[in-house]
């Protein structure tokens, strides 16, 4: 092992982490606002919109994302004059909007079934108390509902979002010259594959390391009713009394 | 415990059995592409084709071995070689100094300069140096002198070369900052984002424009730029090995010498590339 060329690659590598980064949380902000109107459509009793969710939940999680990456890069690539027409060239001409749009579209399906979990799992009681309240519809939805099922899937959506930042590897097969894109230059000019993989991967597992603890906080404040309560200052509450 | 033993002690005899046998030169392995076009490429039945299949297999018979063609993706195929997941690569690959650090070649089977492919209609057409010849060996100044005067006209365009390739390292130091460099892993990858308008112009080898000219879908693009060999874009085509494979090496020499002497390449050359490519001795 050679310490040295490692660290240098380490630092070449950082260049790469910023469009890695921009590539995940740009898809995973377009992903779960998608991801929740696949889930309602998939949970409103209409036919029409029940079959829609379940055929685009069952294509895009069931192929695999670099067919679908190819598939919008290159495939689209050719119909090119009936894209110009619509005016959404400038859109697909770009391969960083494709590397979104893919990725959008995979983690929609994927966080669409996460959100229908939570949904499903909110306690019935939990909606009949407020209904006993006077809530009903939106503000049931937005003040109980919601919030409830978005704390049950906070652990299976941290999983998705690590596997977010692992799948913005796969943008590289469209020049997007991210973590992965860059380590593949650097082999190409040095051929050495191993050290330039493992500190690739070591970078993911940093990212990724940071992401769970981010989300282990988040799930810690969401959770206060799971915690011990702070043990009161009677001395004091008794000068009151 | 015993049996475990056994089993090992037998995995491990197998494996030294099949080794030994290939180090007897009973069956070589071949590394090829399969996906750069007329040189190795992927036929319609799945099997592998092209100007380097057809000349291992001529070499092979020269030097009395059996040899097996595999295929093997560009951007790993160095690492592969020396990993030992086969002994040879014959995939179009330049002879150069970054490569001979840490892979032995052949004498070269093949010499091709590099070209731009370009759109008819686009500004680029008009190319200065098309149809010009320069080494950067033996006419260094000359050469960079045609290679500056395409600057301007390639300036805020978008070019597309095959990763891991002289043509990506040429661009890398000629072009950076003037154009914008994008990598592709095969060239068929930017030949169909050329078609698609993504990119303005493809730096490749001229064999391989040569092979994409002659699909029906490119009839409205032409080759155009200064012809470069030499330098940086290597010193022909060779057959790649592992360093201190000697014996392997040495077979390839005599026999791709005995190929070049009798015509062999020549024709090979005609049939796959339409033009003469044999290295001059």
């Amino acid at each position: 092992m050679d310490f040295e060329f490692m660290q240098e690659t380490f630092l070449r590598l950082l260049s790469g982490v910023p469009l890695t980064l921009n590539l995940a949380f740009t898809s995973v902000a377009f992903g779960a606002v998608l991801a929740m109107l696949i889930a309602l459509m998939r949970m409103s009793g209409v036919r029409v919109l029940e079959a829609f969710a379940k055929g685009y939940v069952f294509v895009f999680r069931g192929s695999p994302l670099l067919v679908q990456i190819f598939l919008i890069y290159y495939g689209l690539g050719q119909f090119r004059p009936t894209l110009q027409e619509w005016g959404l060239w400038s859109f697909f001409r770009e391969p960083y909007w494709c590397a979104i749009l893919a990725l959008t579209l995979n983690t929609g399906a994927y966080a669409s079934e996460i959100f229908r979990g939570g949904l499903q799992a909110v306690p019935a009681q939990q909606v009949e108390a407020a209904r006993a309240c006077g809530m009903s519809g939106f503000l049931l939805f937005r003040r109980i509902t919601f919030p409830i099922a978005l704390r049950q899937a906070l652990p299976a959506y941290g999983s998705e979002l690590i596997l977010m930042v692992k799948a913005t590897s796969l943008a590289s097969i469209i020049t997007m010259m991210e973590i992965t894109g860059i380590a593949a230059k650097l082999i190409s000019q040095t051929f050495r594959a191993v050290e330039v993989f493992i500190v690739a991967g070591a970078i993911y597992l940093i990212l990724n390391f940071i992401i769970t603890r981010l989300i282990m906080a988040l799930e810690w404040w969401l959770s206060p009713h799971l915690r011990h309560p702070p043990v009161p200052k009677a001395s004091v509450e008794a000068v009151h009394v | 415990m015993k049996f475990i033993k056994t089993v090992s002690l037998a995995i491990v005899g197998t494996a030294l059995a099949i080794g030994g046998a290939a180090a007897q030169g009973k069956t070589v392995k071949i590394a090829t592409e399969g996906a750069y076009a007329p040189w190795n490429f992927t036929g319609a039945g799945g099997k592998l084709e092209g100007f380097e299949i057809d000349l291992a297999n001529d070499l092979c018979a020269r030097m009395k071995i059996k040899c097996e063609m595999v295929a093997q993706d560009w951007d790993g195929i160095i690492p592969a070689l020396n990993a030992k997941k086969y002994d040879a690569i014959m995939a179009g690959m330049s002879i150069t100094d970054e490569r001979k650090k840490v892979i032995d070649f052949s004498v070269s089977y093949a010499n091709s300069p590099n070209g731009f492919l370009v759109a008819k209609s686009s500004p680029l057409a008009k190319m200065p140096g098309t149809g010009e010849a320069f080494s950067l060996n033996s006419q260094k100044e000359a050469a960079e002198k045609a290679i500056d005067a395409v600057k301007p006209v390639l300036k805020g365009k978008t070019i597309g070369v095959q990763g891991s390739t002289i043509h990506a390292a040429f661009a890398d130091k000629y072009f950076k900052g003037t154009a914008d460099v994008r990598e592709y892993k095969t060239t068929e990858q930017h030949d169909l984002d050329l078609a698609a308008g993504r990119i303005d112009a493809v730096l490749a080898d001229s064999t391989a424009i040569i092979g994409t000219l002659e699909k029906p879908e490119f009839k409205d693009y032409v080759m155009v730029g200064p012809s470069i060999t030499g330098g940086m874009l290597g010193n022909g085509v060779g057959v790649g090995v592992r360093k201190g494979d000697v014996e392997l090496k040495k077979g390839f020499d005599e026999a791709i010498r005995a190929a070049v002497a009798d015509g062999t390449i020549t024709k090979l050359s005609k049939k796959w590339f339409k033009i003469d490519i044999a290295p001059r001795s």
